[in-house]
């Protein structure tokens, strides 16, 4: 398979890039929202628009009513999410927790899935538990009770909680915390009595819960594959939203880039466009180097993904790590060669930096994957 | 092709690799030894080298993408891809390395007459003919252009005169492709692409030793050297018009620095962390170090399959070579650092058997002069700026 994209993907790039540009841009949505203090964090019409473009269901199976597609079709919308910076819970719904229910029974896809298609529902996926991402150790407990379970901890970082109306949780079920195998996915729904949120507005706008789980009562019906048996889902659904974040990543890179490579064509000092000057040029090269690097193995982890290879998790952490690299150069470059400009609010560079820092940390950032690297590659 | 028949194509490759390439010849190259140039005065270091170069000599698989009549295999890009994938699975060297095949051949496909390609192109895929490189002179490195080796014009020949820098293994050449101003008027429209004989009288060369101690590189020097316009019919002795070499000269450019990019990294699809961490503990600030390493060496993998892939379908930006050629390089100086960190005082050692022969150390300092050949880091840069980026006054 060439590392490029074939004409179907080249035809929803075009769909996506034009599509997100107008309809999710930064003054119709980020904008628009974050000054209204909207507490979702995102504009449920734009997400009826979604689901109407086919993206909400694009990595549900044919049979479940969704279009069959895979992570680098995701990483195609995702990219243009970055581009954009268009919030929308399509990474957590459409990508974390469609992952994971793709592993449930078929009562557990009927219950949630048509919802999640239709655009009607938005899910979120729970998984870290304290500032760091850590899914090694789990320590959010779900003890059997009667048919069912009692499920009792707490989870952070869970992005879009408060508006969604189910959570995916991965709570361990035997074992100690540290245990690779005992963990289970849950599918928790909204109303669940004993589940509370502390709903904080981050850095880049964007909503998450610290949510806390008081023995929460769950029927048998909110398991979502096997009891003792989430850790392979679990791993398959860190996988994809690692590969789709990245693609994110990627599209915030190259929207930063893009702007300040503009912006120094533009920008007139000392009589002269400062694009001119080599110490700046110089610069924007190796930062246009290191992005296509960076798109490059993003769009290989998600062939690999794809494709169910073995090297596939080793090649996520080397996309998820990179494009962490290069986006944070673009933004940091961005807001420098952007001079004071760059620092206010009015002027868009900045926000490309802070929903990167949010993205640095989701799902793990350049350290923890580095270090990922280092242990698939056996030393 | 459909998917299926190259699946078929695979399945076949790998049969005749399995049959074809000497267990001797899975091993990654250790020495200069184990590379094999061909040539007049070629030799080859054992039998396994012999039996490899003449099984993929006879397949055409030498030059897997060139057309057969010109000793290639003719293969599709996406057959030279499954090649090339099912060669690196089992380590498989190179048949045969020369500038002939990464250089001038790709000049012949584009510039040549068919004389010409019937002619020095089979002569490169079996082998016979190892050529060199005359671009650099020791008053034009990165301005190429202010090359000043002259060609008299007489008529049916040039006699030629000048100096020639970084001729890359010169002295062990049988013949030479050479920028050569032929009018001194005329800049860029005044050099034209010579082939000659390095036997030729006043042909002279001397090499350069090189702070790793080896001597990869010649200065060439020549003397009077008379150069035919015509080897026989249809076979000038330039590539492309006379007086318009700077043209072929920057397409071949484009071709140095893809080969720098895809060769000049090493072996970055294994891991330098586990390579380093089999002598000893990692120290963890180290190990840390080159676990990022390993991130953009593993990244810039994919963007070496990318740029091979987009290049072979027409697709990609025309100066992303550049590109290449600058993260490539950069990314395999900052490799043997490493591996001289790693290595600690081990990798010091200069001649000893242990050290073979000093390889560490000798490989990091060859290193230093990857981002130079061929167009420096900084002039990569500046490509980049104008070509790419379109940036104002590059």
């Amino acid at each position: 398979m060439p590392l490029y994209y074939d004409d179907d993907q080249t035809m929803l790039a075009e769909t996506a890039s034009q599509f997100m540009g107008e309809e999710g841009s930064i003054k119709n949505q980020l904008r628009h929202w974050r000054d209204r203090d909207c507490k979702d964090g995102f504009g449920h019409g734009l997400w009826k628009q979604f689901a109407e473009m086919g993206f909400t269901g694009m990595l549900v199976d044919e049979d479940d009513g969704g279009l069959g597609m895979g992570q680098v079709e995701a990483g195609i919308v995702l990219e243009e999410i970055g581009r954009n910076l268009t919030p929308s819970p399509f990474l957590s719904s459409s990508v974390l927790a469609a992952t994971a229910l793709k592993h449930g029974s078929n009562d557990v896809k009927g219950r949630w899935l048509p919802d999640l298609i239709s655009g009607d529902k938005v899910y979120a996926m729970a998984i870290d538990e304290g500032p760091k991402h850590r899914p090694e150790r789990i320590a959010t407990r779900a003890e059997k009770s009667g048919n069912g379970f009692r499920l009792s901890g707490k989870k952070d970082f869970v992005v879009y909680g408060a508006s969604s109306e189910m959570i995916v949780v991965a709570a361990r079920t035997s074992g100690s915390d540290d245990d690779k195998d005992g963990i289970t996915l849950f599918a928790v729904p909204q109303d669940a009595s004993g589940m509370s949120h502390d709903s904080v507005r981050l850095v880049d706008s964007s909503m998450a819960s610290h949510v806390s789980f008081d023995n929460v009562e769950l029927d048998g019906d909110a398991v979502i594959g096997e009891v003792d048996g989430g850790r392979a889902i679990l791993d398959a659904v860190l996988m994809a939203g690692r590969v789709g974040s990245a693609a994110e990543g990627v599209g915030v890179a190259r929207g930063a880039m893009d702007m300040t490579v503009d912006y120094i064509k533009q920008r007139k000092q000392f009589g002269r466009l400062i694009g001119e000057f080599q110490a700046l040029q110089h610069r924007a090269a190796h930062l246009y180097s290191e992005v296509e690097i960076a798109r490059a193995v993003t769009v290989k982890a998600a062939q690999l993904v794809d494709g169910g290879s073995e090297k596939a998790e080793l090649m996520t952490s080397v996309a998820k790590a990179k494009v962490a690299k290069a986006a944070g150069l673009a933004v940091r470059e961005g807001v420098q060669m952007h001079g004071g400009i760059g620092m206010t609010d009015e002027y868009d560079i900045g926000l490309y930096m802070k929903r990167d820092r949010a993205l640095q940390e989701f799902l793990g950032d350049q350290y923890y994957h580095a270090g990922r690297v280092a242990e698939l590659s056996g030393y | 092709m459909s998917d299926s028949d190259l699946e078929a194509f695979r399945a076949e490759t790998r049969q005749w690799l399995e049959a074809n390439c000497p267990l001797e010849m899975r091993e990654p190259v250790r020495d200069e030894e184990d590379v094999y140039w061909g040539g007049r005065n070629a030799s080859f270091k054992n039998d396994a080298q012999k039996a490899w170069f003449e099984a993929c000599r006879q397949k055409g698989y030498t030059v897997p993408e060139w057309p057969k009549e010109y000793g290639g295999a003719g293969l599709t890009p996406a057959q030279g891809k499954v090649l090339r994938q099912e060669m690196a699975a089992i380590n498989a060297r190179p048949p045969l390395s020369s500038f002939g095949i990464w250089m001038l051949g790709p000049a012949l496909l584009h510039f040549g007459t068919e004389g010409q390609k019937q002619r020095f192109l089979n002569e490169i895929a079996n082998g016979e003919i190892r050529w060199c490189q005359g671009y650099s002179e020791p008053g034009s490195g990165s301005d190429l252009v202010s090359m000043q080796t002259f060609g008299e014009d007489k008529g049916d020949h040039w006699v030629v005169n000048g100096q020639k820098i970084w001729t890359s293994y010169a002295d062990e050449a049988d013949w030479i492709f050479c920028l050569v101003r032929t009018d001194k008027d005329n800049k860029y429209q005044g050099i034209t692409f010579m082939l000659f004989d390095m036997a030729s009288d006043g042909v002279s060369t001397k090499p350069i030793k090189l702070i790793s101690g080896n001597s990869p590189f010649c200065e060439t020097f020549m003397d009077d050297v008379t150069v035919p316009k015509s080897y026989g019919e249809d076979i000038p002795g330039y590539v492309g018009e006379i007086n318009r070499g700077w043209d072929v000269a920057k397409y071949l450019l484009g071709h140095e620095r893809e080969m720098i990019s895809a060769t000049g990294g090493g072996d970055r699809a294994t891991s330098l962390g586990a390579v380093a961490s089999r002598q000893g503990a990692l120290d963890p600030v180290l190990r840390a170090e080159i676990a990022m390493f390993d991130v953009d060496a593993l990244a810039y993998t994919a963007m070496s399959e990318k740029f091979m892939d987009e290049l072979k379908s027409g697709k990609g930006h025309p100066a992303q070579p550049n590109m290449m050629k600058y993260a490539g390089t950069e990314l395999n100086k900052r490799r043997n650092e490493l591996v001289m960190a790693a290595g600690g005082s081990h990798a010091l050692e200069w001649e000893s058997e242990a050290s073979n022969g000093g390889k560490a150390a000798r490989g990091w300092l060859r290193t230093k002069a990857n981002s130079i050949e061929g167009g420096t880091s900084e002039v990569m840069l500046n490509v980049i700026s104008k070509r790419i980026l379109d940036l104002p006054g590059a």
